[in-house]
């Protein structure tokens, strides 16, 4: 084989081989990495998984944070006005995070309905609704779930 | 009447664009030299027009001129005047308009600067520059103009400025990150010229060469801003969050340093002709590509501004134009290119080859991360790609980078005998592994994580340091040291800049320790090997926002915290202050709440220093009762967090020290020497023959 063709198949090889490994490892971390997201229709309706990492959106419900007098606990109900969630988070929560804000959070699911959060986002801008919670509360309203008390 | 001015100003740039992108091109297929000298006038005068606009914004600012709407919603009377200036470009009008000018900018200093490129090539160029200025002057223009007016009503005063973004790292942060982002468009010209005018050989890398390391470095340090600014400024102490539009400045930057080390190979050897040029592109690509995710607000991120599907719409338009347009022209003219070089398995050539594929990939894996959620919501999946992906491709791929980084230092072009290449590896690679073993043990604890992170670190700094003894072999260190050329300084600036990032990187992210605990004045702390007493409360006021600032010292307590786990936060003060300990030093976070938007804001009290910080910032007031107020404080120690961006600016200093080597300037005096206006047709092969000599013959030199 002269140099010059020997020298071309071992870039491409190299390349090939490069590539290949990197979307077979990028497939791999994808499939472990990524966490579901869903609104709180859907949690109440028993399409998400149990103790698994997802993320939930929603709204703050008014008047639902209550805190744990002597540690960082703080628990909270999550709404896309049609069903809500309760959700557990223990740390220190974001500067915008506000009743009545869209949020999202990301945690897991636990056996007694109660979303145990891990992080809790809030966005920068207060005006700015975060894609994802704006698309939950559609798709919520648009299912027609079930609401809890009936009403729309 | 000023922004009016300013809105004609954009609209005149708009036109002598348009001029711009035509009439030089033109000249170089109808061969009217006029035609192609007016490049560079044209280029001035874009260049004056835009800073005059943005001049006209600027004083709508200043001003307090909330009859403008985008003051209106972006600034307020109340802000000190600094920040009103940067409110300029702190929402999407502005900061495109920044965008722009920096853009004509980078025009006219390639106008200004190049003066012995050849006519042809520069007309290319500058041509190619103006119909990327056309663009985002009418996406300004059409979608997004920053002079629109409230009339007649306008509103008395402004709604202010994001709080976060009332800070010094906004004023610079994204004036760095344009010029970087931006600058990788003259890269991109280089390579389009080159294919338009059939000519791909050494010289076009030659050329655009130092124009990409400028970016380069712009770029690597607005990237590195942005992040010291996350950290001090978000109020919870990460440094890298893999949100898309970090991912969007990041995707360039991999691609940009690729293209980086393979227009080296291309200069020096004449290899990678095509890939080089595809490179570019990609680069490129990958800017516009960025832009369009941060200006679409179509990923869900931090950073997303209000979203408006044109404005999206309009981006994607243009990349579109921009790949299709240069891969039509590639796939046209790229068979033309030949190289006639070769080089061996273990030549610095194949080192600089992996290098650039390991780059490539890794951009590429951050490409697919950022845009998985997007595709995964056509099949109607909402999902979220989040940080232990992106760790772990790096964690993969960072360590590759800098094997191939150690073997590539210290190899030759063309060829190095294995023998040569194996010679120290053995005890680079002994010394790596006991400081992988020492450090973490200092530490206290093993993760095979940071173990990795230090070998490689230790690898990369073994490597360079033992081409640096090479090269100075036979004059002594220091002299030899000054002997070398600016951009072999530069590439050791690099390189380890590289190393004590990747060693920031591993250290902080392992041995960081944080603490959320509840506090009230009075009680203390322990975290780490310290002890922290909340002192006091007091009440602040600043010029546009009310706040609640804390004090706290800080005490050592070495290894005392199993013994002071059990005490009450009380007990431990009375304990610390009854032995009448001084403190280390007292930091003071505060909690803000800016009046006019209402927002809160955290500022993190910081402890800085070379081997360690100590932050210290304020959650939410817990107690409600009259006596006590306690709050909720995050107390964290993070070893070498500075060495992030220590390394960030030793790779800046690395681009900047390459830019200013002997040859650049050379070709500058050498062009006083000419008689002024004659213009150069043959590139300046004088000046490092020597270096050239080797490389594929040049056509038409």
């Amino acid at each position: 084989m002269n140099p010059k063709r020997k020298q071309r198949l071992m870039a491409v090889g190299l390349i090939v081989f490069g590539v290949s490994s990197a979307i077979g490892l990028a497939a791999y971390a994808l499939r472990s990495n990524i966490d579901l997201f869903f609104n709180p229709s859907q949690i109440a309706t028993g399409e998400a998984p149990l103790a698994k990492r997802i993320r939930i959106g929603g709204m703050v419900v008014e008047d639902s944070v209550r805190r744990d007098p002597e540690s960082l606990q703080v628990q909270f109900a999550l709404t896309d006005y049609k069903n809500t969630v309760t959700v557990s988070y223990t740390g220190i929560l974001p500067d915008l995070f506000k009743e009545g804000q869209g949020i999202v959070t990301s945690g897991e699911l636990n056996g007694a309905g109660v979303f145990e959060a891990t992080e809790v986002l809030a966005k920068h801008d207060e005006n700015y609704m975060p894609p994802n919670v704006q698309r939950a509360l559609d798709k919520a309203h648009e299912s027609g779930a079930p609401t809890e008390d009936g009403s729309l | 009447m000023i922004p009016e001015a300013g809105h004609f100003a954009l609209i005149l740039a708009l036109c002598v664009s348009v001029l711009l992108s035509l009439v030089p091109l033109a000249g170089t297929y109808l061969k009217v030299p006029l035609w192609q000298q007016s490049a560079r006038p044209l280029a001035v005068v874009n260049g004056a027009l835009l800073l005059l606009s943005f001049a006209a914004l600027t004083h709508a600012f200043l001003t307090d001129d909330f009859s403008v709407v985008y003051a209106a919603s972006h600034s307020n009377s109340l802000m000190p005047w600094y920040f009103k200036f940067s409110a300029v470009w702190g929402g999407h009008e502005g900061s495109l308009l920044l965008w722009v000018l920096i853009l004509s900018f980078w025009t006219a200093a390639v106008a200004l600067l190049s003066r012995q490129l050849p006519l042809e090539l520069k007309a290319r160029v500058l041509s190619v520059l103006g119909m990327i200025n056309v663009g985002f002057l009418l996406f300004i223009l059409l979608t997004s103009n920053p002079f629109e007016r409230y009339l007649p009503n306008s509103p008395t005063d402004g709604a202010d400025l994001n709080p976060l973004l009332q800070d010094f790292g906004l004023i610079v942060h994204p004036p760095l990150l344009y010029m970087g982002y931006v600058g990788f468009s003259v890269a991109f010209a280089f390579a389009i010229a080159a294919l338009l005018g059939g000519r791909l050989d050494a010289t076009w890398a030659r050329w655009s060469r130092p124009w990409t390391t400028v970016a380069w470095a712009f770029l690597t340090l607005g990237i590195a801003l942005g992040s010291w600014w996350a950290y001090y400024e978000l109020g919870w102490g990460g440094w890298w969050f893999w949100d898309p539009v970090e991912n969007a400045s990041f995707m360039p930057w991999l691609a940009g340093t690729a293209l980086m080390h393979s227009l080296a190979a291309t200069e020096k050897r004449g290899v990678f002709k095509s890939w080089t040029v595809l490179l570019a592109i990609f680069t490129f690509s990958l800017c516009l590509l960025g832009t369009f995710l941060v200006r679409s607000g179509i990923l869900t991120s931090v950073h997303a501004f209000a979203n408006d599907p044109e404005r999206g719409r309009f981006v994607l338009m243009m990349l579109g134009v921009v790949i299709g347009g240069s891969l039509l022209l590639y796939a046209l003219r790229a068979p033309v290119i030949k190289s006639r070089v070769h080089f061996t398995e273990t030549s610095r050539e194949s080192f600089l080859l992996a290098n650039n594929i390991i780059l490539f990939v890794a951009s590429l894996t951050v490409l697919g991360g950022t845009l998985f959620p997007l595709a995964a919501e056509f099949y109607d999946y909402e999902v979220s790609v989040g940080a232990p992906y992106f760790n772990l491709m790096f964690a993969f791929l960072t360590p590759l980078l800098a094997i191939a980084l150690g073997f590539g230092a210290r190899s030759r072009w063309k060829t190095t005998s294995s023998a040569r290449l194996l010679d120290k590896t053995v005890i680079h690679a002994a010394i790596s592994f006991v400081a992988a073993v020492i450090i973490p043990w200092l530490y206290g604890e093993f993760f095979f994580l940071a173990m990795v992170g230090v070998f490689i670190a230790a690898w990369v700094s073994c490597a360079t340091v033992s081409d640096i003894r090479e090269k100075t072999r036979n004059k002594g260190l220091w002299r030899g040291w000054q002997q070398t050329s600016r951009s072999y300084k530069g590439m050791i600036f690099g390189h380890i800049g590289l190393a004590v990032m990747i060693m920031g990187a591993a250290i902080v992210s392992h041995y960081t320790v944080e603490r959320n605990v509840r506090l009230a004045p009075g009680e203390a702390a322990v975290f780490g090997d310290f002890l922290v007493t909340f002192d006091r409360m007091e009440k602040v006021r600043g010029p546009n926002y009310i706040g609640d600032a804390a004090t706290f010292d800080v005490f050592p307590a070495p290894g005392e915290t199993a013994a002071l786990a059990g005490l009450s936060p009380a007990a431990l003060k009375m304990k610390y202050v009854g032995e009448g300990a001084e403190p280390l030093f007292e930091l003071k976070p505060e909690k803000r709440r800016y009046v006019v938007s209402s927002s809160l804001m955290t500022e993190a009290g910081i402890n800085p220093g070379l081997f360690r910080d100590i932050y210290i910032s304020l959650g939410e007031p817990l107690g409600s009762g009259e006596k006590e107020q306690a709050w909720a404080v995050r107390l964290q120690y993070k070893p070498l967090v500075r060495w992030l961006w220590l390394g960030a600016i030793f790779m800046a200093l690395g681009g900047g020290l390459a830019v200013s080597d002997r040859r650049y300037r050379l070709k500058i005096r050498q062009r006083i020497d000419r008689s002024p206006g004659e213009p150069a047709i043959t590139p300046s092969s004088d000046v490092d023959a020597s270096v050239l000599k080797p490389i594929a013959p040049r056509s038409g030199a």
